[in-house]
């Protein structure tokens, strides 16, 4: 994404758009534009408005309110036969009394074509989607990644300046949803075709979108990049709706930048970045788990303290395992960051990683470590361990914590 | 923020060209419905208020009508017969449907057939196997103990026949839809049959017993057919309409007795719209289906009750065909066929059977057209909301309103001296047109349940796709939905052939109907002749639904390969 987009690169332009059914305000004020060939994801939970938005940019549920501008034209009022846009839904929508191909040919045959430039095109679309010898199959005859697939070729046949996924994935099983996510990915690479998916799989929007815009409850919660969104959750809905994360109900100790703020939790104390926050705010302190560092299996020696800067190669910048042994020798807690020492509560394994559940003064810690080095260190239920907060890892942000 | 300071401008939809296609056609047809329904009773509202000069006379008509003890004596008679009738098919439908869903018996399928006979014949067919069973002269009389079978008893036993197929189909749904799931959680709790049976069974279709109960109700409280051949005199509301009507030419007292049998038969169907919104949240898509397991005695059982109910069903029409060909009953038994000799009869030959079925014909035709769009634009258009609304509630007012009712407003109606549509009267395009409306509820459901079924996205698709909603309507909606469009042809072509409440009061001299035919017929005393014709309707109405489950069959077999179930 270009880092200073004029606006003639915007090929949708969403303006102050608001939905209502009746009293219920289904999309609020929302505004968001979209880069020609671009490959935009709506996210967030059900009820969030995500699907409501991308049906009023199709004009199926046309706004209350706002406008809608797509390749310089204002389309708001328009009906959907009007507009330029082709669709995949969930359930696929394939026409069942008629083979793949004809449903490829369905919006082809319509437009004057001759039927050889059709069967032309059909095939053209079935070799792109990967199915050219489907075409004489009816849909209840596909897999459903194959019919997936058909109804991709069908929105893509006639060429739409736009294509709206509503939840395209979602039906399918996870290896099969894996195999589509990169394909459909290149397929929109390959044909620069600028695209809008729905999605409430998290994983599914950081792995194939350019941009994601996080939604809750109508309004727009952050818009960025997949590491944006999950690197620096805008707000804590984002944070914890993205990921997993450790909240901790906490108080700041001392404002400053990450050099010297800090905060109190209920069991020990963290050096982070606190600007912006005054002294003795209540904030909420959030951890992704796999940026706790393991320091130490074994006999703890000293309380949790907020970490001396006396830098000894951080952690992070190579192998876990390895700098934790290396921090046991030095036995001071690393670059700016807190030691904390805990108990494990249970090890919950997750195939590639564990994770692993630290008890720490009436404090919960939830770390993900590489099964390598929970072997290592034969880490189980009752072990005493000492981890580490790096400071970077700590984001602040104002009120308590969500619930559960 | 000036910007957030400012209202977004309010967006006003473009109505595209489809837009306003479906939009005109939604006014067609729901004009279609404002005048063939609301109309007719409109002005049969507006007789009641009136007297025989046409000034307005508020109430009068009313309580005229309640302080004559004669014509108010026909509610008691009317509730007392429908609740009795409600009662007892109730509980006969509910322990077939039982039967046929939770036992092991054999045979099933025949069985399940067999209960649809009464949907094929005419309501007046019942009274006359009555007659002939218990009449004065009837062949097991004795089984009555010296009561009359003219009267409550041999009307609730007609209607018992006339009802029990529509409630068996309503407990039948209600009752397959049961969760197994349930039966095993009870059955590892070590719950005892019975209690199953009271806190599992019985609750899962309570809004199918209810349901069923009102649909019988109103049928007995509305049916015009029994009373009139077994009623003697036990005068009910329907048939004081017709006497009314007919015998004394007292139009506007015909349309207060319609304006009360109208308010039982409004309540029910209001309160069993309700209770049927409540069923559909009941049914979970993932419920496992429940197998009944083996079990002798109660095998048996249950495989009795439904031979004898067969037996009674099967016993009616096999004793109106045995009266059809026999020479003199009962004094000359040997065959003839003189009794189908119709043309030498009152009641106007042979020729109203071929009416019959040109009338059935071409209400299958044109009502399936009619009500099938009308419903699929009810369902698929986009926008128009309150005409949409509109249509819907017109749509479903059929149901509530009796035939006689319907037939006398379209007298009001149609034979005003003011009506430009007055030409239609006496007519064939006007019993078409009152058959649809009459018949238009149930066929108007079935279509609307079967486009619900479809993917609600494909008109989407075929909107991003630039193809006009005609184009998927007509290549997608109609192929998918070709089941459930011949369902209706067949519905709407038997109600054709059997209903005589409706036309009774608008056929013309050129166009009497088959079951006009039977009445009559049965009213000149020609009662053997009134049951050969009836006859001649059942087997019309049961070649034609025959004809209709083999090409649905076939159909499935050709489109195998796309329908997934």
């Amino acid at each position: 994404m270009p880092s200073n987009p004029s606006s003639s690169d915007f090929y949708l332009r969403i303006r102050r758009l608001t939905k209502k059914f009746g009293e219920f305000t289904a999309l609020a004020d929302i505004s968001l534009d979209v880069l020609d060939g671009e490959f935009v994801c709506f996210l967030g939970p059900s009820g969030c408005g995500k699907t409501t938005l991308l049906r009023a940019i199709a004009g199926l549920d046309i706004q209350t309110a706002g406008t809608i501008e797509q390749a310089g034209a204002d389309i708001s009022a328009l009906p959907p036969s009007e507009r330029d846009f082709g669709i995949v839904f969930q359930s696929y929508a394939l026409f069942p009394n008629m083979t793949a191909a004809r449903n490829v040919a369905y919006g082809l045959e319509s437009r004057r074509h001759s039927r050889e430039e059709v069967r032309s095109r059909v095939r053209e679309l079935l070799d792109l989607v990967g199915l050219p010898d489907q075409g004489d199959k009816y849909p209840a005859q596909l897999s459903g990644g194959q019919q997936q697939r058909i109804a991709l070729a069908r929105a893509i046949a006639m060429s739409p300046g736009l294509l709206l996924l509503d939840e395209p994935l979602s039906a399918l099983d996870a290896k099969v949803r894996a195999r589509l996510r990169l394909e459909v990915k290149a397929l929109q690479r390959r044909l620069g075709i600028t695209t809008i998916m729905v999605t409430h799989d998290q994983e599914e929007a950081l792995t194939m979108a350019d941009r994601i815009v996080v939604m809750n409850h109508g309004v727009i919660e952050q818009v960025g990049s997949p590491v944006e969104i999950y690197r620096e959750p805008a707000s804590m809905f984002v944070a914890d709706f993205i990921g997993t994360m450790n909240f901790l109900a906490a108080e700041v100790t001392q404002e400053g930048a990450a050099g010297d703020g800090g905060i109190r939790t209920g069991a020990f104390v963290l050096a982070c970045d606190t600007s912006g926050h005054s002294p003795r705010e209540r904030v909420t302190a959030a951890i992704r788990p796999e940026d706790i560092v393991l320091l130490d299996a074994g006999d703890s020696e000293t309380p949790g303290r907020v970490g001396d800067s006396r830098n000894t190669g951080g952690p992070r910048s190579t192998g876990r395992a390895e700098n934790a042994a290396e921090a046991r020798n030095a036995d001071i807690a690393p670059r700016g960051g807190a030691a904390v020492d805990a108990t494990v509560e249970y090890v919950e394994f997750l195939g590639a990683f564990a994770r692993v559940e630290l008890a720490c003064a009436g404090e919960r810690l939830r770390m993900d470590l590489p099964i390598a080095q929970v072997q290592r260190f034969d880490l189980t239920a009752g072990s005493a361990v000492r981890a580490m907060v790096p400071r970077e890892a700590v984001r602040l942000y104002a009120g308590a914590p969500p619930d559960g | 923020m000036t910007e957030s300071a400012l209202r977004a401008p309010i967006v006003k939809p473009k109505v595209g060209r489809d837009d306003w296609t479906m939009r005109a056609f939604i006014g067609v047809i729901g004009l279609y419905l404002v005048i063939t329904l609301a109309f007719p009773l409109y002005a049969m509202m507006s007789k009641s208020v009136r007297d025989n000069d046409g000034a307005f006379v508020g109430l009068a008509n009313y309580i005229e009508y309640f302080a004559t003890p004669a014509l108010t004596w026909s509610i008691g008679n009317s509730l007392q017969v429908a609740t009795i009738t409600t009662l007892i098919t109730v509980t006969i439908a509910f322990t077939f449907a039982y039967a046929l869903t939770r036992s092991c018996i054999p045979l099933k399928g025949l069985f399940q057939s067999i209960t649809m006979i009464p949907i094929l014949v005419p309501s007046l067919l019942p009274g006359i196997a009555l007659v002939y069973l218990f009449g004065t002269q009837g062949l097991i009389k004795e089984l009555l103990f010296g009561y009359s079978i003219y009267g409550p008893i041999g009307i609730v036993i007609a209607e018992v026949f006339f009802t029990l197929p529509h409630a068996i189909i309503i407990l039948i749904t209600s009752l397959s839809i049961a969760d197994a799931r349930l039966y095993e959680a009870a059955v590892a709790l070590r719950t005892s049959r019975l209690r199953i049976f009271l806190t599992v069974t019985l609750p899962g279709c309570r809004y199918g017993l209810i349901s069923a109960a009102f649909v019988v109700f109103t049928l007995a409280i509305t049916d015009f057919g029994a009373p009139k051949v077994i009623g003697g005199d036990f005068n009910v509301l329907a048939t004081d309409i017709y006497k009314q009507v007919i015998g004394q030419q007292n139009f506007e007292m015909g349309a207060v007795v319609s304006v009360v049998l109208l308010i039982p038969a409004v309540l029910a169907f209001a309160i069993d719209r309700v209770v049927q919104r409540r069923q559909v949240a009941l049914l979970s898509s993932r419920a496992v289906t429940l197998e009944p397991r083996p079990n002798r005695g109660f095998d048996a059982a249950m495989l009795g009750f439904c031979v004898l109910v067969s037996v009674f069903l099967i016993g009616m029409l096999g004793v109106c065909q045995f009266a059809a060909l026999v020479k003199f009953y009962p004094y000359d038994l040997s065959l003839s066929l003189k009794n189908y000799n119709f043309d030498v009869m009152d009641g106007g030959g042979w020729s109203s059977y071929w009416n019959s079925i040109r009338m059935a014909t071409y209400t299958a035709g044109f009502g399936t057209v009619v009500v099938f769009s009308g419903a699929y634009l009810v369902e698929k258009g986009r926008g128009f909301r309150a005409g949409r609304t509109l249509f819907q509630l017109l749509a479903m007012m059929p149901m509530a309103v009796p035939g006689l009712v319907l037939g006398l407003a379209y007298i009001f109606f149609f034979n005003h001296p003011n009506n430009p549509l007055g030409f239609l009267y006496h007519t064939m395009a006007i019993l078409v047109i009152s058959t649809i409306v009459h018949f238009y509820t149930v066929a108007h459901l079935t279509a609307v349940t079967a486009l619900k079924q479809m993917d609600p996205e494909f008109e989407a698709v075929g909107a991003s796709l630039k193809a006009p909603f005609h184009r998927t309507f007509r290549r997608v909606t109609v192929p998918v939905c070709l089941p459930a469009i011949l369902d209706i042809m067949i519905y709407l072509f038997v109600n054709a052939m059997t209903t005589v409440s409706a036309v009774v009061f608008i056929y013309g001299p050129d166009t009497n109907l088959a079951s006009v035919a039977v009445l009559n017929m049965d009213d000149a005393g020609d009662i053997a002749p009134a049951a050969a014709m009836g006859m001649m309707i059942f087997y019309t109405a049961a070649s034609v639904r025959l004809a209709h489950f083999l090409v649905s069959r076939h159909l499935k077999r050709r489109t195998q390969a796309w329908r997934i179930r």
